[in-house]
């Protein structure tokens, strides 16, 4: 919207990974359009409070519906919007700290009710709207305006915990290839249940990590980043868990639950095996 | 936690308003219930008690009774109940048959034991009624009731919001457990559910308030029932559904505050927090029942409300309601205004916030694709910062409120300078009160809203004109009294805050000291 709107004044740095991960969701977005011949209106895109979250105001083309919410509950409203209307493409996108510091209490409910939605998880390791606080991906030690003396708290890592709280699909993506990752939210998108797309998404002016993420020969640091070996058994989840203690950020599928089925679909069952009662038996049912 | 329990039945001809001052009869099954509330029986009323449990001296208005010896001699010791009803029945000459016709219907149901339960509890009740006709007993003739012309329901206040909110076409509702509005979620769990319908369990109240405002954009009549604690987590949410504009209705069954509070006992101070849940500039829709009837109208009402302005509705109920089961006019649905929300159907491209008031709502899936925003925001829903749209958005959602301005009230001797005006539960309390004083001749009117906010207007009009508007209410602050107030109301409260309702002799007391030097109003530092 951004180009349509002169009023919205909100900018990403230049080098936000956050204008990839815009890119790749536009491309997975456009091609699923493409693919259900359904509208663009179909999709709802819902947005944290962050850098991240402005993404629902900058997709160009045919406009998605958008939530920009409050700091932290994208997962309750989207819970709210795909069971309220299960035909609905449901799309999250929020980042380190929405997701996985205030947010993180609303990620274990989703992955047990396997709730049909897809969530953009855009982890620059940093709170940037703030300017540069210390954030739950932040490396321990790392220096920052709330962590002057080197930060205290150990790094979390947030694809062993998705594997751990039992996510169906968990992905991993860098902002840097967007194709790439436009491929990864398409999948997950298609996943049948709560899919997770972690993306590295860095932050050129507090946690600028491309060089870190990327590697630099000349500097002699090697990248952080691998790709997953074609040959990774995505449904096996003991290989999941080894592929994240090689270290390093995995990008690619990590693990896909093969049998699947979403929260709407486990109510569709008990609806077919209840006798249902409308306003009018309810009332008569308490009549004297 | 826990401690005594107790369960109050009132029993009348006439519509009971109140849970009422005085005890008729007291069955005490502990010493220690019958130390504590046997300075409530009345004169002429009795004691009944539990002789194999403890000794007190029986005289003539105490009667003790060996109700599991007695239970035990029917052969089925789990008539213990049936042994008090029937000396209860004798207490208030209640035709004999009614209850062994009752224990027929409730037992009859075609297992083996049957014929021997029925025998065993029929029993029971004529041992308890012998006991209390042999020593002279009696509280004198209750009249016989009359069948009323229209049909009845018996429900408790958390059914009848319940039955309101699937009355008004409720698509989704979401909640957290909660005492005591966990009824409501229980009832939804167990009926709101088929095509198009949706009924869960939340993780929390900030799961529940953004999942039903989720439904709510999403284009559905969606609901959350909590208590004080649950709305304080809401409140965030609660701002969001006010800024970006979508309809949901939260039901808050007050109980004692702050913080835990008193779970289990009544209190009506969470009307400050209803009015204002959120940060800023925001003030909320409330409607708040004061009556097990009134809480399903309040309840159809407040959807409708949160359709027809597009956003947040709060219903006060009361923990007093929550529990309190009541037989009322059976509610004629074919006679209920249901509303829907005004939904966009143009092309794309739409400015879903232009213009100073109301507009119609995209739904997803459909046109007019849209950012709802909790940022500020301009008429496209983007973000905006700029000084004139602030104001311009902040007066757009006041303005909606003038569309809710339908609210009734009642008045009653209107031309008195001084009114008595409760709000919610203390509605019965003080109707009793109100008689009583009218009946001695004393000069008080009368005024009552489950319309809160906004109050209509012409009632707002009429309270400007009183010398003295007494509000009875169960607070320490006087809420309702300080809102009234400032909209320029001589209004003073009447407060109590000891997690009981009023009683009617205790209103009686207080309004006639207060009325008798009306100049002036009394405030609360």
């Amino acid at each position: 919207m951004s180009k349509k709107n002169p009023e919205y004044d909100f900018k990403w740095c230049p080098g936000c990974g956050d204008f990839g991960v815009r890119r790749a969701l536009e491309i997975a977005l456009q091609r699923r359009s493409a693919e259900t011949e359904l509208p663009m209106e179909n999709n709802v895109v819902v947005a944290g409070i962050g850098c991240s979250g402005n993404l629902v105001h900058l997709v160009e083309g045919p406009q998605p519906f958008g939530i920009h919410g409050i700091h932290g509950r994208t997962l309750p409203v989207a819970f709210g919007i795909k069971m309220a209307r299960p035909e609905l493409n449901v799309v999250v996108a929020a980042g380190d700290g929405d997701f996985l510091s205030i947010g993180g209490e609303h990620i274990a409910p989703q992955a047990k009710r396997n709730l049909d939605v897809t969530a953009i998880v855009m982890d620059n390791g940093v709170y940037g709207l703030t300017k540069g606080q210390g954030s739950p991906t932040t490396k321990m030690g790392t220096v920052t305006s709330t962590t002057p003396f080197g930060k205290l708290e150990e790094a979390l890592n947030p694809l062993v915990l998705y594997l751990t709280l039992g996510v169906g699909f968990i992905a991993s993506g860098f902002s840097g290839k967007p194709k790439d990752l436009a491929d990864l939210i398409y999948q997950g998108m298609s996943y049948p249940g709560f899919a997770i797309v972690h993306v590295q998404s860095p932050c050129t002016t507090y946690n600028d990590t491309y060089e870190v993420l990327k590697g630099n020969p000349q500097k002699g640091i090697l990248p952080v980043l691998w790709d997953v070996n074609a040959n990774h058994d995505r449904t096996d989840r003991d290989a999941a868990y080894g592929l994240l203690r090689k270290g390093g950020v995995p990008i690619g599928v990590i693990y896909q639950r093969e049998a699947s089925e979403p929260l709407e679909e486990r109510l569709k069952r008990v609806i077919q095996r209840i006798k249902l009662q409308d306003a009018r038996q309810l009332v008569e049912s308490f009549s004297i | 936690m826990g401690g005594p329990t107790l369960a109050q039945s009132r029993i009348s001809t006439e519509p009971v308003l109140s849970a009422g001052d005085d005890l008729d009869v007291l069955v005490a099954f502990s010493r220690e219930a019958y130390d504590a509330h046997r300075s409530e029986v009345r004169k002429g009323g009795v004691i009944l008690y539990d002789s194999g449990g403890f000794q007190v001296d029986d005289d003539d208005n105490t009667l003790g009774l060996p109700i599991d010896e007695l239970a035990k001699s029917t052969g089925n010791p789990r008539a213990a109940n049936m042994v008090l009803l029937g000396a209860i029945a004798h207490l208030v000459n209640m035709p004999e048959e009614y209850l062994p016709d009752f224990v027929m219907k409730r037992f009859n149901r075609g297992r083996a034991g049957d014929v021997a339960v029925i025998k065993a509890n029929i029993m029971a009740l004529s041992l308890g009624r012998e006991q209390a006709r042999s020593r002279g007993f009696s509280i004198g003739e209750l009249e016989l009731p009359q069948k009323p012309e229209f049909e009845q329901i018996m429900v408790k206040g958390n059914d009848a919001i319940s039955l309101g909110a699937v009355a008004a076409g409720l698509d989704t509702f979401i909640g957290y457990p909660i005492s005591p509005a966990t009824a409501i979620l229980v009832f939804m769990e167990r009926n709101l559910i088929g095509p198009g319908k949706f009924a869960y369990q939340a993780s929390s109240e900030l799961e529940a308030i953004n999942a039903v405002l989720g439904a709510g954009y999403a284009g559905k009549k969606a609901m959350t029932a909590t208590s004080g604690p649950g709305l304080s987590l809401m409140s965030e949410g609660l701002g969001m559904g006010w800024m970006m504009e979508i309809p949901v209705v939260v039901v808050d069954v007050q109980r004692g505050g702050p913080a835990t509070g008193l779970p289990t006992k009544t209190e009506q101070s969470d009307l400050l927090a209803a009015l204002n849940p959120a940060h800023g500039d925001a003030r909320f829709p409330i409607i708040a029942p004061g009556t097990v009837e009134e809480c399903f109208y309040a309840t159809v009402k407040a959807i409708n409300w949160a359709e027809r302005y597009q956003g947040p509705v709060i219903v006060l109920s009361e923990q007093v309601f929550a529990e309190r089961n009541q037989n009322i006019p059976k509610p004629d649905l074919d006679k209920l205004v249901i509303e829907r929300r005004k939904v966009y159907s143009g092309e794309r491209g739409y400015r879903r916030y232009e213009g100073a008031d109301l507009s119609p709502m995209p739904l997803p899936g459909g046109p007019g694709s849209y950012v709802a925003n909790a940022s500020e925001h301009d008429p496209m829903g983007d973000t905006t910062h700029l000084a004139h749209r602030h104001v311009e958005m902040t007066e757009r959602r006041f303005n909606k409120l003038k569309l809710l301005e339908d609210g009734t009230y009642e008045g009653e001797h209107q031309e008195e300078p001084i009114a008595l005006m409760p709000w919610g539960a203390s509605k019965g309390p003080a109707r009793e009160a109100y008689n009583i004083m009218r009946e001695r001749g004393q000069r008080v009117g009368w005024y009552y809203t489950m319309y809160l906010h906004p109050l209509p207007p012409k009632l707002l009009e009429e309270l400007r004109q009183k010398e003295l508007v007494l509000v009875p209410e169960l607070n320490y602050q006087g809420q309702f009294a300080s809102i009234l107030r400032s909209q320029g109301v001589r209004a003073e409260a009447i407060t109590q805050y000891n997690g009981l309702p009023f009683k009617v002799r205790d209103l009686v007391a207080r309004v006639t000291e207060r009325a008798k030097s009306p100049k002036g109003v009394m405030v609360r530092a």
